[in-house]
C-alpha cells in the first residue's frame, strides 16, 4: 500500500513539474527576449508583468477550431502531437531532482532511457511533416530527420563519456560518483551535449526544420488550435529536459553547498540557468543553413566528442 | 524491476497456471506479431514504417518484462530512434504518397512468405531445442547493465570484436561509395 501511494505521489509530482515548468520557461522566454530586444513583452494578462500570458494563450488555443486538411492522413496527423509531447513527460520520470531518491523512478539504465525516449519524440515531427499533405511540412520533416541523424551521434558520445567517467549509466549513480573537478574534465563533452540538445529541440540557431520565415513552421504548418499548442509545449518541455539532463551529467545536478537540504534548489538553479542560456542563444544567433549544421556536426562536434571520450578514458585509467 | 519479483519461484512452473508477467508477455508478443504482419501487408508505405515502430517498441517491452532494461532502451534508441527515422527519411526523400502506394505490392510476396516462414521455423526450432524446459529465474535481475557488460566483455569478446570490425568495414564502404558519387559533378 505504501509503495503504491509512494508511486502515485511521485507520478503526480512529475506530472505537475511537466505541466508547470515548461510554462515557466515559456513565460521567461517572452520576458527575457523582450527585454533583450528593448521591449517590455507581455504586461497586461494577469496583472503583474503579464505573468498569466501563457495561460491566456492556452485558453485562446483551446477555443480555436481544430482543422485537419482534407488531403491529410487523418489518424497520423492527429496522433503526431501526442507522440511529440509524451516522451518528454516520460523522460522527466528518470531525472533526479535532489539527493536521497528525490526523483520519479530510479532506473538502472536511466541515461539510456532518457536519450531513447527523447529520440522517439522526433518521430512526432516526422509524422506531422508527412501526414499534413503539404510541401512545406514535408520539407520540415525531411530537415528534422536529416538533423536528427547529424546530432544524435555526438550527443550519445558525449553522454557516453560521462557514463565512462562514473562507471555507470544510472543517472543517480552518475550523480553519486560526481566530484567538482568533473566539470573542467568533461567541459568539452558538456558543450557538445548542450549544442546537440539545441539541435534536437530545433531551437535557434538550429531551427531550420521550423524556420517560420522560409518554410512556415515546417512540420507544424497545417496545425491549429490545441494540437499546435501541444507542439509548442513539447518544445518547452524539451528545453526543460535537455537543460536538466545537461545539469545532471555535466554540472553535478544537486551537488553544491548544503546539498543535503538544498540539493533540489541547486538542481533547479542549474536547470533554469541553462534554460536561460537557451533563450539567450535564440536572441543572439541567426539561423544556420541545414548544410552548415551538417558540416558543424560531422567536422566539429563528432571529433570533439571523440576527443573527450579519449580524454575520459586516459584520465580514468590514470586515476584508477 | 518490480515486475520480475512477481514470478512465483515454487514447484513446477506449469504452463496451465501462468503468472501475471507471463500473461503480459504473451499478450505483448501477440501485439508485436500483429504489428509485424501489418508492417508487411499494409498498402501504405509510411504506415508500414510506423507499424514497424509499434513492433520494435513492443519488442522493447518484452525485453523489459525479461528484466533486460539496458537492452530494452538500446532497442528503442537504435531501432525506433535511428533506424526507423532513417527509413522515414528515405521514404520522404523518394516517394511517400498519402494513401495507397501503387507499387507497395511485390511480385515476390509468396517467395518472401516462404523465406520468412522458413526463417521463423528455424529460429523457433533452435530456441526451443536450446532451452527446452530451462526455467529462467527473473527474481534476480539477470539483464542489468552490469550483468550485460560483464557477460559481453568477459565471455563474448571475440564475437563483439568481430562485429565491430564488420561494422567498421561497412562504415568505410559507405564512405567510399558516397565519395565516388560526389566527384562526378
Amino acid at each position: 500500500m505504501t509503495t503504491t501511494l509512494d508511486a502515485l505521489v511521485r507520478c503526480i509530482a512529475v506530472l505537475l513539474v511537466f505541466l508547470v515548468f515548461p510554462l515557466v520557461i515559456g513565460q521567461t522566454e517572452h520576458k527575457v527576449m523582450a527585454h533583450m530586444q528593448g521591449r517590455l513583452g507581455p504586461m497586461y494578462a494577469g496583472g503583474f508583468h503579464g505573468w498569466a500570458q501563457l495561460v491566456a494563450d492556452g485558453v485562446k488555443f483551446a477555443q480555436k477550431e481544430d482543422v485537419v486538411p482534407s488531403g491529410a492522413d487523418r489518424k497520423i496527423f492527429q496522433l503526431a502531437p501526442a507522440v511529440a509531447l509524451l516522451p518528454y513527460l516520460l523522460a522527466l520520470v528518470a531525472i533526479p531532482l535532489g539527493p536521497g531518491g528525490l526523483l520519479g523512478q530510479s532506473l538502472d539504465a536511466g541515461l539510456f532511457f532518457v536519450l531513447a525516449v527523447m529520440g522517439v519524440g522526433v518521430l512526432g515531427s516526422l509524422m506531422a511533416g508527412w501526414a499534413s499533405a503539404n510541401k512545406f511540412s514535408l520539407l520540415g520533416g525531411i530537415r528534422t530527420a536529416a538533423q536528427l541523424m547529424a546530432y544524435e551521434l555526438p550527443m550519445l558520445l558525449a553522454a557516453a563519456s560521462v557514463a565512462m567517467a562514473a562507471g555507470t549509466v544510472s543517472l543517480t549513480g552518475i550523480l553519486g560518483a560526481f566530484h567538482w573537478w568533473w566539470v573542467p574534465w568533461q567541459i568539452v563533452g558538456g558543450f557538445v551535449f548542450f549544442v546537440s540538445g539545441l539541435a534536437e529541440l530545433q531551437r535557434p540557431p538550429f531551427d531550420m526544420p521550423v524556420a517560420d520565415s522560409e518554410i512556415i513552421f515546417g512540420a507544424y504548418t497545417e496545425y491549429t488550435g490545441l494540437r499546435f499548442a501541444l507542439f509548442l509545449l513539447s518544445e518547452y518541455a524539451g528545453i526543460l529536459v535537455v537543460s536538466a539532463l545537461t545539469a545532471v551529467l555535466f554540472l553535478g545536478g544537486w551537488h553544491g553547498p548544503m546539498a543535503g537540504s538544498l540539493g533540489w534548489l541547486w538542481m533547479l538553479l542549474k536547470t533554469f540557468a541553462l534554460a536561460f542560456l537557451v533563450i539567450w542563444i535564440r536572441v543572439t544567433y541567426p539561423r544556420l543553413r541545414e548544410d552548415q549544421l551538417m558540416r558543424f556536426a560531422w567536422t566539429v562536434l563528432i571529433p570533439l566528442s571523440l576527443a573527450q571520450l579519449a580524454l575520459t578514458g586516459i584520465v580514468k585509467v590514470v586515476i584508477s | 524491476m518490480n515486475l520480475a519479483a512477481v514470478v512465483p519461484l515454487d514447484s513446477t512452473h506449469g504452463f496451465l497456471s501462468p503468472s501475471g508477467v507471463e500473461i503480459v508477455f504473451v499478450l505483448v508478443g501477440l501485439g508485436v506479431l500483429g504489428a509485424a504482419l501489418l508492417t508487411v501487408t499494409t498498402k501504405q508505405l509510411v504506415h508500414a514504417a510506423l507499424w514497424l515502430v509499434v513492433a520494435l517498441g513492443g519488442l522493447a517491452i518484452e525485453y523489459l518484462l525479461l528484466t533486460a532494461e539496458f537492452i530494452a532502451w538500446v532497442q528503442v534508441l537504435i531501432y525506433v530512434g535511428a533506424v526507423v527515422v532513417l527509413v522515414l527519411f528515405g521514404l520522404m526523400l523518394t516517394r511517400a504518397p498519402i494513401g495507397v502506394s501503387p507499387d507497395a505490392d511485390s511480385g515476390n510476396r509468396w517467395l518472401a512468405l516462404g523465406v520468412a516462414l522458413a526463417a521463423a521455423a528455424t529460429l523457433v526450432t533452435l530456441v526451443v531445442d536450446a532451452f527446452r524446459c530451462t526455467w529462467i529465474d527473473l527474481g534476480t535481475v539477470a539483464g542489468s547493465t552490469k550483468a550485460n557488460g560483464v557477460t559481453l566483455f568477459r565471455y563474448w569478446v571475440l564475437p563483439f570484436e568481430a562485429l565491430s570490425v564488420l561494422l567498421l568495414a561497412a562504415l568505410v564502404g559507405a564512405i567510399v561509395l558516397s565519395r565516388r558519387e560526389k566527384k562526378e559533378p
